[in-house]
């Protein structure tokens, strides 16, 4: 769509020589958005928000935090007892971190129902993964931040699977805790490190969202927008729907931080951080408990592969597998609506995913241990196996012709 | 299907939960009170704040510090400025260093002056050994207590009054429980062998406001206060959250009659 005329003679004057008036109306009035987009198509703008939420009470939290061994836990505590509204910036902060990684996991999986990570949306897809591991790196170090038991002994246990690798492990560990043990230096990094990130992510979203705006959005229908009448302009029609969105969104997220601020959280960060004493159970925050859970599953050695390298390669392949999935399914059709089969594996994926979910934080003892293996099993054979088979076994439903005509045919229906 | 799913998960999930709660040792349920800071609408109490204070100063003070708690944030509980002064005053505190900040003469070890408003709670020992030295372990601080353990002040209340004089049969045949003459059997704390002697008795103070002193009320009001002293923006932040929400459901119902207006003519 072309830029429209600016009549203003100060809009005129700015937009000719920077065009931002003209990127504005491009990616709102003039984007072009198919007309038949659900309400999991909320999810990207409510990941944004969660983005902002984060970046402005972290702002304001770390005008008032003290990144030392001896003062962070209690400056912590002084943010919620004495500064003002302080209790609320780090509630917001706490949750808006549980509430980011619910919106973005619920995103990424209305992207594997869909088959959005198809082409051309690979890169689209990519950069969707790449954001996610730097949303883990950040709030990992976030977590670390507070000084807590957990924060202390999680840090521990995370920074030292690197050492699985060889002949760099051990250089790597020393390197991410800057000495010998989790100690000061470490805090200090990690810090430094939790307000680089989300500038990184920042400039990450905005290569996704001009990833997006190339090949523009998918929709469940899975074919693309071909006639004029199959999309609609993204403003008014889909502002208004992702205002709705938020307002719904936030009635959630500020519940938790209102009436249940810790329920995401572990008693134990409570607890002053002490090198003397290791806490029953170390368990990482919700968000990462499938990839812990695949993390401990590999309790046997591969060949040369030791059991605790074999772990840790097989978690962060159970991310970065994700990558790859462009090209492992191979099916011609996007949407799940028209591919029976899969559909049906969306669903055993996003149970069994869960399950590891669940299965991270039992405690390291059989049952648990085989479960998770069988588990992890399943997990990548999705990927690996069941994938690239569906996609020249299924035999999938017949497509619509556009979207328009689909949308016009089951209004008539009802 | 999908819900079949959904629902055998869920299933799954719940029955190997409570099977399994805190890593095989056995623990009765915890004994869940009402309180009445519970809810959207739960407030604290301030009269029984008041009592659990009393509690605290009386009793829990002798071995447990609360340090984040200051002498002023006990306006909280309705004390007067002049109140405040005169409890605070009370209390001796020990500092490095001179009233002007400069460093003391070798032969001073501390310059002691009464306790402040602004001053947080004297801790009864100089520091963690002496305070080892004087029990057989380290009484925990007590400010984050009631947040800091899965129950919250559930699972407080049901370790102060979880001292029963018999050992119950399930515990005592539990492979690797050991019983320990110096310490006390406890329900909930982990491992049963608790170094705190069983102090919630019937008249274990005497209340000014004339509420019955009996040990269940004793363990209400002291959880009570420990929660406030865990959680002193309770109230606020729930009254708060009352308005917020109230104007953002309006918000969103405008919003999603503004949504049905705009996409009136648009099938989808």
């Amino acid at each position: 769509m072309s830029s429209p005329e600016w009549k203003n003679p100060v809009i005129k004057w700015v937009d000719s020589r920077l065009p931002v008036f003209s990127m504005m109306h491009h990616s709102t009035a003039g984007y072009p958005t198919p007309r038949n987009l659900n309400y999991l198509w909320n999810f990207g703008s409510l990941a944004l928000t969660c983005l902002i939420v984060m970046v402005l009470t972290g702002f304001f939290l770390a005008m008032n935090y003290t990144p030392h061994v001896d003062l962070a836990f209690d400056s912590v505590e002084r943010i919620m007892r004495d500064v003002n509204y302080g209790w609320l910036l780090r509630y917001l902060h706490m949750n808006g971190a549980s509430m980011f990684f619910i919106v973005v996991y619920i995103h990424i999986f209305r992207g594997f129902y869909y088959g959005s990570y198809k082409g051309p949306r690979e890169i689209l897809w990519i950069l969707g993964v790449v954001i996610m591991l730097l949303m883990m790196g950040t709030a990992f170090m976030g977590y670390v931040l507070p000084w807590g038991q957990m924060s202390l002994w999680g840090a521990t246990v995370i920074t030292n699977l690197f050492s699985a690798f060889p002949i760099v492990g051990d250089f790597i560990v020393t390197l991410l805790w800057g000495g010998f043990s989790v100690d000061n230096p470490t805090l200090n990094r990690f810090y430094a490190i939790h307000y680089l990130l989300p500038f990184v992510l920042f400039a990450v979203v905005g290569l996704h969202l001009w990833a997006l705006h190339t090949s523009k959005s998918s929709n469940p229908l899975g074919i693309e927008a071909k006639l004029p009448e199959d999309s609609i302009p993204f403003h008014p029609y889909y502002t208004i729907k992702d205002l709705f969105g938020m307002g719904v969104f936030f009635i959630f997220f500020l519940y938790f931080v209102f009436w249940a601020p810790n329920f995401f959280g572990e008693p134990d960060n409570y607890i002053p951080a002490n090198p003397m004493v290791t806490p029953a159970h170390i368990v990482p925050e919700w968000y990462f408990l499938p990839y812990y859970a695949i993390l401990r599953a590999i309790t046997f050695d591969i060949f040369i592969i030791p059991a605790k390298l074999g772990g840790v390669i097989a978690m962060f392949a159970s991310i970065l597998v994700w990558v790859a999935l462009p090209w492992l399914d191979g099916s011609k059709v996007r949407s799940a609506k028209f591919r029976p089969i899969f559909k049906w594996f969306f669903w055993v994926l996003l149970a069994d995913f869960i399950f590891l979910g669940y299965l991270g934080k039992m405690p390291a003892e059989q049952p648990y241990v085989i479960m998770s293996q069988l588990a992890t099993a399943y997990y990548f054979a999705h990927f690996f196996v069941i994938l690239p088979l569906l996609g020249k076994l299924e035999k999938t439903a017949q497509l619509p012709e556009s979207i328009s005509s689909a949308v016009l045919k089951k209004s008539e229906d009802a | 299907m999908r819900k079949l799913i959904l629902a055998a998960v869920a299933a799954l999930t719940l029955s190997m939960g409570t099977a399994h709660a805190s890593g095989g040792e056995y623990h009765p349920e915890l004994m869940k009170q009402t309180w009445s800071f519970d809810g959207i609408f739960g407030r604290y109490d301030q009269k029984q704040l008041r009592r659990g204070y009393q509690i605290y100063e009386e009793v829990c003070s002798s071995c447990h510090s609360l340090r984040l708690v200051a002498y002023r944030n006990l306006a909280a509980l309705g004390f007067t400025e002049d109140e405040i002064k005169e409890i605070a005053a009370e209390k001796e505190i020990n500092l490095p260093h001179g009233p002007d900040g400069s460093l003391l003469n070798d032969d001073d070890e501390f310059y002691t002056r009464p306790a402040k408003p602004s001053d947080r709670f004297v801790p009864p020992y100089a520091n963690d050994a002496a305070a080892v030295d004087a029990n057989s372990a380290l009484p925990p601080d007590l400010s984050l207590m009631a947040k800091a353990r899965i129950g919250g002040p559930d699972y407080v209340y049901s370790f102060l009054m979880g001292n029963p004089e018999e050992v119950p049969e399930e515990i005592a045949h539990q492979k690797g429980f050991t019983p320990n003459e110096d310490k006390t059997f406890n329900l909930y704390f982990p491992g049963y062998n608790s170094s705190m002697p069983n102090q919630i008795t019937d008249e274990l103070v005497e209340y000014e406001d004339g509420t019955a002193p009996t040990a269940k009320q004793h363990a209400q009001d002291i959880v009570a206060f420990l929660n406030w002293a865990a959680e002193p923006e309770l109230d606020e932040r729930k009254s708060m959250g009352l308005k917020v929400m109230l104007f953002l459901i309006l918000l969103t119902a405008m919003l999603y009659a503004l949504k049905r207006k705009i996409w009136a003519n648009v099938k989808h």
